[in-house]
């Protein structure tokens, strides 16, 4: 088991680097470093003038040396202008550039400065991951329970009335992503204009203060898609079970139904889908980012969008470690998972 | 004029989509008469959810096919006094000309727009499907028969992909700033080809049909030479053309091209669904080669590439159909998600996608423009899914 965690710890920490390298190369496109200076300094600006602000500011040396001073490998740039000014990477504003230090990089926990939010990255990243946290936790305790239930009384007695029903229902809810029910939501609970008015259409008040009335809409969005998803595979791994031996055999005892669906066949046809409920939260982001977008909700969805679209860079960084990391983290969690419910999977 | 009813709205939808209703009633009838001859679709006849979602996806495609004939205005034709107007209201000094969904903000007919809109997903999502597929069975076949270090290395590269966040991957690979990234190595008159992160990535990628449909008919028949070289003729002449004017706009005829924000977007969409293909062929193939006919094969003297494509990739049909259409229902809400960010389509575009996108900004005044597309939406994706269960089901049956 040690060798097993060992051999997929390296094997992440390798997908995580050629991934943040993926990202550094594709946001530091020449096109996109103009793109970001001229949005930073000036719409009109020369390419000369494009190209001494991407050298003062760092950006024009070589793409593997940056790439090195963003882990904090390679000393950060430093760089001299007329006037005997001093900036460099490590010298954030109001800092004097004798104190700063030589390294800053994710080996020294440091993630960069963002030129959107005009704040150290490691502070909006951890505020905005907490927000979404809750998001997503909300989302899971609403989307976990209803999509088991669901799928073991549709997989408990297949081709019933309840399992074509529950089943229908299961691919409907697969079939609206996140930006049909939203608006398919806000329209029927609270549009100002036709409509029942029972929630907020916008969850930017929820940052604060969650209530029933701005949180339930953002939260049934994210739950419904991935609760088709997981619902099917319950019912498929239920179904199966229910056509073991040892079912029949325990109906044969003389056991109610009742009782044989929640002692015998509950604990087995569990173990499936408890690794596609780990798989979804990384599907899930996609769907994170446009319910933020749509109810206004100023998480780590919203965040990525706005460091995406702006193209600031270290921030992009950040964002995509933390996607990169819960994405693989939750692959090995499942992994391990697997291997504790189901005796019959060694793993090593 | 009086504005219409509900009754009247939809009275008047149904007779707008006449040619759609003939379609359906033609196709239907023929399939039916047919079902006996046309194995696994035939027997789709005989599951009730697996019609239906026929009927909604073949109800799209006529709409796609038909959306000239059926829009009574065009995509991006503003008329005047229109704007946000409610379903049902008729156009001022144009007698029975109503707007059956109300108007947008830009004072457009919705209905026009959600019919023009099927189009661009009809163009898009098959073919991009179809691309992944080719892509990740050319690659799936060998991992997962020959195994090894070529199976690792795949393995890696796709696990890494589908470790990145699909939005992540987008907003970074779908920008106008991308297309003018990389060199200018081609030039001659007005023709020139940017060594861009698209352009590179769907030379790469539509190599993979040609070199996929060359191997298919080498294996099989290179003992015959002469039906050998008629078939891998045929594809390099219409192959090479299709390459010349998808990926580099040069077809000497000018009939196939692609706009270079459409590539871009296609060649996003494959590149995103390929891996997972790769890994559901990969596995498919190291199932099935443990069977007899694959070792009867072997014993007979047959090369690994025939006995891949010709042995184990036909056996392995079944769970890639239904996969096939689950992937096009899939690719239609990456589409959408494509054009909800605003991404690789222009503003005008009716692209269902962003026509949500424009229209959710008003949502909680006017809810009407939004929720056409969020339904034709819905709705397809929903028609293709219960058509993928309709298939597994009945090829579950023998």
């Amino acid at each position: 088991m040690g060798a097993f965690i060992l051999k997929r710890l390296w094997v992440m920490i390798l997908t995580a680097l050629c991934l943040t390298f993926v990202v550094f190369f594709l946001a530091n496109l020449y096109p996109n470093l103009e793109k970001l200076a001229k949005t930073q300094g000036n719409m009109r600006m020369s390419d000369e003038q494009v190209a001494s602000w991407l050298d003062r500011k760092g950006y024009s040396s070589n793409l593997v040396i940056r790439y090195g001073e963003w882990l904090g490998l390679v000393p950060g740039w430093k760089h001299t202008d007329g006037e005997g000014n001093i900036t460099g990477r490590c010298i954030l504003p109001g800092m004097e550039p004798e104190d700063a230090p030589d390294y800053c990089g994710v080996v020294q926990w440091k993630f960069g400065f963002s030129t959107v939010f005009r704040t150290e990255v490691g502070d909006v990243v951890g505020k905005r991951v907490l927000l979404t946290g809750k998001l997503m936790f909300w989302a899971f305790a609403l989307m976990v329970p209803m999509a088991l239930v669901v799928g073991v009384l549709a997989g408990m007695r297949e081709g019933s009335k309840t399992d074509r029903t529950l089943s229908t229902f299961s691919i409907a809810t697969t079939a609206t992503p996140e930006y049909v029910s939203g608006v398919i939501f806000i329209a029927v609970f609270a549009s100002s204009a036709v409509g029942l008015k029972w929630f907020k259409g916008s969850a930017n008040s929820a940052m604060d203060d969650i209530t029933f009335a701005n949180f339930t809409l953002p939260v049934m969005t994210i739950a419904l898609y991935g609760m088709g998803y997981i619902a099917r595979m319950t019912r498929a791994s239920m179904a199966e079970v229910m056509t073991a031996q040892y079912i029949r055999t325990a109906r044969l005892k003389g056991l109610s139904f009742r009782s044989v669906v929640l002692k015998h066949a509950l604990r087995n046809a569990l173990i499936a889908p408890f690794t596609v409920i780990m798989l979804q939260f990384p599907f899930l982001l996609t769907g994170v980012v446009i319910t933020e977008t749509l109810f206004n909700y100023k998480g780590f969805g919203w965040t990525l969008v706005q460091a995406a679209s702006n193209n600031d860079i270290e921030l992009l960084l950040s964002c995509s470690i933390v996607a990169v990391i819960v994405v693989l983290v939750t692959q090995l969690l499942s992994d391990i998972g697997y291997a504790f419910l189901n005796p019959r999977i060694r793993v090593g | 004029m009086e504005p219409l009813g509900v009754f009247g709205i939809i009275s008047y939808t149904l007779f707008y989509l006449w040619p759609v209703w003939v379609g359906m009633v033609i196709i239907f009838t023929i399939s039916y008469i047919y079902r006996d001859s046309l194995g696994l679709f035939g027997r789709l006849f005989g599951s009730t959810p697996g019609l239906i979602g026929f009927g909604i996806v073949l109800f799209w495609l006529l709409t796609a096919i038909f959306a000239d004939l059926i829009a009574p205005f065009g995509e991006i034709s503003q008329i005047p006094g229109m704007k946000n107007k409610v379903p049902g209201t008729p156009v001022r000094d144009m007698e029975g000309a109503y707007f059956l969904f109300g108007g947008d903000n830009l004072a457009r007919d919705v209905f026009s727009r959600v019919v023009k809109g099927s189009q661009t997903v009809f163009i898009i999502a098959p073919a991009a499907t179809l691309f992944a597929f080719m892509v990740g069975i050319t690659l799936g076949l060998p991992a997962g028969f020959f195994t090894g270090r070529l199976d690792t290395v795949l393995s890696f590269v796709a696990n890494m992909v589908l470790a990145f966040p699909v939005i992540l991957l987008f907003y970074l690979l779908v920008t106008p700033e991308i297309r003018n990234s990389g060199y200018e190595l081609l030039r001659f008159g007005d023709f020139s080809w940017r060594s861009s992160i698209p352009n590179v990535l769907a030379a790469v990628l539509f190599v993979f049909p040609i070199v996929f449909l060359i191997v298919l008919f080498q294996s099989r028949f290179y003992l015959r030479p002469q039906m050998r070289n008629l078939f891998v003729g045929i594809t390099l002449v219409l192959g090479l053309w299709l390459y010349l004017g998808v990926v580099f706009n040069v077809d000497p005829f000018g009939l196939v091209s692609m706009n270079p924000n459409t590539l871009n977007i296609f060649v996003a969409v494959v590149f995103v669904n390929s891996p997972t293909v790769f890994r559901i062929v990969r596995g498919l193939v190291m199932d099935i080669k443990t069977r007899d006919y694959v070792a009867a094969a072997q014993t007979r003297g047959e090369g690994p590439w025939y006995i891949m494509l010709w042995e184990i990739l036909p056996n392995a049909r079944g769970p890639l159909i239904v996969d096939f259409c689950l992937r096009i229902g899939y690719t239609t809400i990456l589409l959408g998600t494509l054009g909800f960010f605003g991404l690789g389509v222009s503003s005008e575009s009716a692209d269902w996608g962003s026509t949500i996108n424009e229209g959710r900004k008003l949502l909680s005044i006017y809810p009407h423009p939004a929720l056409p597309p969020a339904f034709a939406l819905m709705s397809l994706v929903l028609g293709l899914n219960l058509l993928a269960d309709g298939l597994r089901e009945e090829s579950l049956k023998d």
